[in-house]
């Protein structure tokens, strides 16, 4: 190896470990912040103090952590058990039984997801007032469950999965349900978890639309919380960081937990 | 006339089948439908003719077209416009050039930890938008750990305001939103890359051509139809940008101003703030929601322009 090389190898390595660390900092940054008083997380302290029980308490006393949790929870899980038989059914209806007619719905669908979410947001607000599911956990997981970005990666999957199966299938008599819950469905069960996965994080992190939707205190989620907190007049710091510690912590043990599912959910869709 | 009958019969059972199947395909696709229509298409439709309606609390009238040029002269409205745009034109391509220098890297096979480095770098996109928005802001706080530390290593003399200056406001969303999505984007440029034979490369090293070079006329021309796919996504999700400015600036939801004289404001948090935080004027707020659909639609059209023009 020439001079010049190895120059660059070690420009290379510098760059990317610079990255690395910028990108992960803040990871510990926030652990640490869990254990410290909201003078200490503010100042930057980076070493782990003694506050950790007592931001616990806090949270859970003042601001009712179980049942926020409990809220996110069940909100995820619903949408997410919802989009998976929703929108799996719907793929699989427009991959295998195709018709002109329903093409064109399919390429209306997948038109509108270049349609901000800004622009429905007023009519979705009144709809759900005029169905008197404001304040309740069903006005958030309702609109979300029919996913246009979940129905195309099913049906990019679907696309793979061999016709000669269900027309053996349907030759044995087995009707089309049956085939697709207890053929079709059990056979992709990769796709079914990195469309959950998806699923999960998104509706987890959302913001914008429980903002609108929840307005009493015993019903916000999560990430209601840490926006509420981050905004009082006296922030407390180390609070708050733990309230971020807990919001996250789901999203990374399943990406360290099935990263290739997670992966496959983001990208997937794109590979076709 | 037997074969002919038998013929027949085939078909018009052919026909039947074919029919039973299409009434499939509709009861497969039925909730879908259903859910659709109610929280997509309907609040699509009545958005844009709720932008011609002038309402004052529960009095509604036609104004036609005046919403829109209402637009013109609304300062705030233009102040949000100008703020998205600035975002949209500085941070998207920083990002995307970052995340495709990113994955070239870590593409060479030649790296050592190239695991360790993609997870690393791909962690910051499994964050909630509100949750890095809100841990950045303490980050960047007057007498916070960035201040601290750069004043430690005497990089600057006296602390910067980051999120109490409209300038520096900016750079800190921006800074933001790279940490957030940059290795977001590098994971799809790496799984584009898996397409690209490792042999094109070798051959290219042989014929004495360096990295850099192999950069630019092996790796961007390859991975185009991904630039331009993920060029889209970050345009729609900068267009549409709310949590962040709302959780950077201090006060959020209940602030005066977003951002040291609005200017984290953008036309999403805008819509939010005509119809929810003001005198709820959901007309007006539908006509300047219809304005990010237009440039949605523009923008994305022009980028498939450009892609298809260079075939």
């Amino acid at each position: 190896m020439n001079f010049k090389k190895i120059l660059s190898r070690v420009l290379v390595y510098t760059f990317l470990i610079a990255i690395f660390v910028i990108s992960v900092f803040p990871f510990y940054w926030m652990i640490v912040g869990m254990t410290n008083s909201a003078v200490d997380v503010i100042k930057g302290k980076m070493t782990f103090g003694n506050q950790l029980v007592n931001n616990f308490m806090t949270l859970n006393t003042s601001y009712n952590l179980s049942r926020i949790l409990f809220n996110s929870i069940k909100i995820s899980m619903l949408t997410v058990m919802g989009t998976l038989i929703v929108a799996s059914m719907a793929a699989y209806g427009f991959e295998m039984y195709r018709s002109k007619t329903r093409e064109r719905i399919y390429g209306v669908i997948l038109l509108s997801m270049m349609v901000p979410f800004a622009a429905l947001m007023i009519p979705l607000f009144r709809l759900i007032v005029e169905l008197k599911l404001l304040n309740t956990h069903a006005g958030v997981i309702l609109p979300s469950i029919a996913s246009i970005f979940i129905i195309f990666f099913f049906r990019q999957s679907f696309k793979s999965f061999p016709k000669e199966i269900i027309e053996a299938a349907r030759v044995d008599g087995a009707g089309e349900l049956r085939t697709f819950f207890s053929i079709v469905v059990p056979s992709m069960k990769s796709t079914y978890a990195a469309a959950a996965i998806f699923s999960f994080t998104t509706s987890w992190n959302s913001y914008l639309w429980p903002l609108v939707v929840l307005q009493t205190d015993n019903q916000k989620t999560i990430t209601l919380l840490i926006s509420n907190l981050a905004s009082a007049y006296f922030p407390e710091y180390g609070v708050i960081m733990t309230t971020i510690v807990i919001a996250t912590l789901p999203t990374i043990i399943m990406f360290f937990a099935l990263q290739k599912y997670f992966v496959q959910g983001m990208t997937g869709a794109v590979k076709q | 006339m037997v074969g002919n009958e038998a013929q027949t019969s085939l078909k018009s059972k052919n026909v039947s089948y074919e029919r039973i199947l299409n009434r499939y395909g509709w009861g497969f696709t039925f909730f879908a439908l259903i859910l659709l229509i109610t929280f997509l298409f309907y609040p699509i439709i009545y958005s844009l003719y709720l932008s011609t309606m002038s309402s004052k609390g529960i009095v509604q009238k036609f104004v036609g077209l005046n919403n829109y040029i209402r637009l013109f002269n609304d300062q705030m409205f233009l102040i949000a416009l100008k703020n998205t745009f600035t975002f949209l034109v500085i941070q998207v391509p920083i990002m995307l050039f970052l995340a495709l220098v990113l994955a070239a890297i870590l593409n060479d096979k030649s790296i050592k930890f190239r695991g360790i480095f993609r997870t690393g770098i791909f962690l910051p996109a499994v964050t909630s938008l509100v949750a890095y928005a809100v841990l950045f802001k303490m980050m960047f706080s007057l007498d916070g750990f960035i201040n601290t530390t750069l004043m430690n290593f005497h990089i600057i003399q006296k602390p910067i305001p980051w999120l109490l200056d409209p300038f520096w406001a900016k750079v800190t969303l921006i800074i933001a939103m790279t940490w957030r999505w940059t290795g977001y984007n590098m994971v799809f440029y790496l799984s584009g890359l898996q397409n690209i034979p490792y042999d094109l490369y070798e051959s290219a090293e042989i014929d004495g051509t360096n990295k850099i070079q192999q950069f630019f006329y092996i790796t961007l021309p390859m991975l185009k139809p991904i630039i331009i796919f993920t060029t889209i996504m970050s345009t729609i999700g900068t267009l549409q940008l709310f949590d962040e400015p709302m959780n950077l600036s201090s006060g959020g939801v209940t602030a005066s101003s977003i951002g040291p004289g609005n200017s984290l404001l953008t036309l999403s948090v805008y819509i939010y703030n005509l119809a929810f935080k003001y005198m709820p004027n959901f007309g007006y707020a539908a006509a300047v929601s219809y304005v990010i659909v237009f440039f949605a639609a523009i923008l994305t059209i022009i980028q498939f322009r450009v892609a298809g023009e260079k075939d």
